[in-house]
């Protein structure tokens, strides 16, 4: 569904991304881990074609780089980790806008492309607040209503940057939780980077370690979260829980302490 | 009028629909219910926590959003057109009264032979007040319009319909033609070729800066585009100042036209500017939708589909060509590019579906008004309008500014 091939990106003289080659699978959640400037945003942004990059970039077997706007629009729909939210806009206004790739150059939505977004926002719960300013939104709702403008390029491929980073934790686990039930209806490919390794570890299907612009590593999360491997990227101080229901959580020990083993 | 969510029965009109084929039935902009009016069953799922909504819900069950229509404020602003053109009409230094006007205007009617006007004032009427008139709503329409869509495209509040220097390339072209003394009728063709060499060199040298075929929007290349329109203008009015400066006996020849003048008005120049302004208005109209759009950003608007170097040329082009042909004919008025379109953003919406038609009426309105401040103030002498536009538009603006604010702290 998403292919990379040898995919690399400069800025300037710095290497975002050193040459990736990676495959996303027809509904899969592939989530993006790694420290800060690992380059995770800069592969979003490279499958979503929102920076210049070599190599190719295949979304539903078609190379990116033949493709029109339009068209990309109608494969990949991207949520950027800090979305633009003009204030005076309405809710039911935003989210018809992800018709755009539907809609002719000129031409203004139609009743069906209403009718597609109305049907978006009962499912987002955002009914009630169909007609009301984005500046008077909460966290939560605004991330809600992003899902939904992506959403509404019925595109099959879901790129999600730092979904819940505006989140507190239970917010976090709505939104993820959204995100997967909405990929199971809708056969979603799901391209997430998330900060956030123990909830990367309990979405996604596989996750991919990014470090320096290269993979460092990539699996199912119990092959990726090891602290052996995780310590070589996030610092010596990582160590990985496992809970009863064998769920992994990541924590960072205090330096002093993470010197001692642990307890357990 | 604002988007909304009008009530549609629970149990709509016939079967449920697929999401992709749109309920013909109602029309979705009919009712003026309130969101909080809907029925209940078109939120079949409570509004929180998303995660535990049941099964997908029926589409059928969903209300249609409501479609932007600009109906109430463009029919508010047409009114004030239509009484500025009547004032506008009816007011002049030639002190006719109002019922010679309105027959010296219906004589012109071919069912209606039977009214004597002197010929006087029937030329009084046609030939200076009434293009006058139509030569102010042309212009100040095409001023709002522009600077509506300028600020949509270059997303600056600030920006105006002068942003890339048609101000200064049209006052340096005007400047040319009165210092040396050519024909006057050169000087709109010359304010319009200034006008547009500027804003072309802005457009070109600025776009430059961030060339890159495919992903536009990384690069702040809007920003350097206004930067270089900065310094195309600062150049070209230097240049314009000091031709000024060497021909000091044509100053205030110079200076009228720089403060904007319609007192020249003909039905000629309407001839000359009604097809630019018409290509011009129906152009951005017709990227209405485009510039909501542009909203979000230019990267957004791109992962949306947009081609957005070739939004921002096409809006630019249409933007520009108007407001050239615009100054061409009235000089540089300031003032109404920035506050009319604000001022339908802060009462009407700031959805461009709603901010260009109504601007463009709205500015029409705004523009006659001030025309007929600026000949009778000081009548017989007349004030610059764009003295007026000032003058009157700031205190507007700053009132309309203090009130939004109001609102939105009380809501």
């Amino acid at each position: 569904m998403i292919g990379l091939d040898q995919v690399r990106v400069r800025y300037g003289g710095t290497v975002a991304l050193a040459g990736i080659t990676e495959r996303a699978a027809p509904g899969e959640w592939l989530g993006v881990i790694g420290p800060n400037g690992a380059g995770k945003t800069t592969l979003l942004q490279a499958v979503a074609r929102q920076v210049r990059h070599d190599g190719a970039v295949e979304v539903c077997g078609q190379p990116t780089s033949g493709l029109s706007p339009r068209k990309l629009a109608r494969l990949v729909a991207y949520v950027p980790q800090r979305p633009l939210l003009p204030p005076d806009m309405t809710v039911s206004d935003y989210v018809l806008l992800g018709r755009t790739p539907h809609i002719g150059y000129l031409r203004v939505e139609t009743d069906a492309d209403r009718s597609i977004c109305a049907g978006l926002i009962g499912q987002l719960g955002l009914s009630d607040l169909a007609a009301r300013e984005l500046g008077t939104l909460s966290g939560g709702e605004l991330q809600r209503l992003v899902l939904a403008r992506a959403l509404a390029q019925q595109a099959p491929v879901l790129l999600l940057d730092e979904p819940t980073s505006a989140l507190d934790l239970g917010r976090r686990v709505d939104a993820l939780e959204l995100v997967d039930k909405l990929r199971r209806e809708r056969s979603l490919t799901v391209l997430s980077a998330v900060h956030d390794l123990t909830l990367a570890g309990q979405y996604a299907d596989r996750l991919l370690l990014l470090d320096r612009g290269a993979v460092a590593a990539s699996g199912p999360p119990a092959d990726v979260l090891r602290e052996d491997v995780l310590r070589r990227h996030f610092g010596p101080g990582v160590q990985v829980l496992t809970t009863a229901s064998g769920d992994r959580a990541v924590i960072s020990l205090r330096p002093d302490r993470g010197a001692r083993p642990g307890p357990g | 009028m604002r988007s909304k969510v009008p009530g549609r029965p629970a149990d709509g009109p016939g079967p449920a629909q697929p999401p992709s084929a749109g309920p013909p039935g109602p029309d979705p902009v009919a009712p003026l219910s309130p969101v909080a009016g809907h029925p209940p069953a078109a939120s079949p799922e409570p509004p929180a926590p998303p995660a535990t909504s049941p099964d997908p819900p029926d589409p059928a069950h969903h209300p249609v959003l409501g479609r932007i229509r600009p109906g109430r404020p463009l029919a508010v602003a047409a009114a004030a057109l239509l009484i500025a053109l009547i004032v506008g009409v009816s007011v002049g230094p030639a002190d006719l009264s109002p019922s010679l006007v309105g027959q010296a205007l219906l004589a012109r009617l071919p069912w209606h032979p039977a009214l004597s006007v002197p010929p006087i004032d029937s030329a009084i009427v046609w030939q200076i007040r009434v293009p006058r008139v139509i030569l102010g709503a042309l212009v100040g329409a095409m001023l709002a319009g522009g600077g509506a869509a300028y600020q949509g495209v270059f997303r600056n509040p600030l920006a105006d319909p002068y942003l890339l220097g048609v101000a200064a390339g049209g006052g340096l072209g005007a400047t040319l033609i009165i210092v040396n003394n050519a024909s006057i009728g050169l000087l709109p063709p010359a304010a319009f070729a200034g006008a547009v060499a500027a804003a072309a060199i802005t457009y070109v040298l600025g776009s430059g800066a961030g060339r890159g075929g495919e992903s536009p929007g990384i690069g702040g290349r809007t920003a350097s585009i206004v930067l270089a329109g900065v310094a195309v203008a600062a150049l070209l009015t230097a240049i314009q100042e000091y031709l000024q400066q060497q021909h000091s006996q044509t100053l205030p020849e110079i200076y009228s036209w720089i403060l904007g003048e319609l007192s020249l008005a003909s039905w000629s120049d309407i001839v000359v500017i009604l097809p630019y302004v018409v290509v011009s208005a129906g152009l951005l109209i017709a990227h209405r939708r485009l510039l909501d759009v542009l909203r979000v950003g230019e990267a957004e608007a791109s992962s949306l589909g947009i081609n957005v170097a070739r939004l921002r040329l096409t809006v630019v082009l249409a933007a520009t060509l108007g407001t050239a042909a615009a100054v061409s004919v009235s000089g540089l008025i300031g003032f109404v590019g920035i506050i009319v379109p604000h001022t339908v953003r802060m009462t009407a919406g700031a959805s461009y579906r709603i901010v260009l038609p109504v601007s463009m009426v709205g500015g029409a309105a705004f523009l006659v008004l001030a025309d007929v401040a600026a000949r009778t103030v000081q009548a017989p002498a007349e004030v610059p309008i764009g003295v007026i536009t000032a003058i009157a538009g700031a205190p507007f603006f700053l009132f309309v500014l203090r009130s939004r604010r109001t609102r939105r702290d009380l809501s």
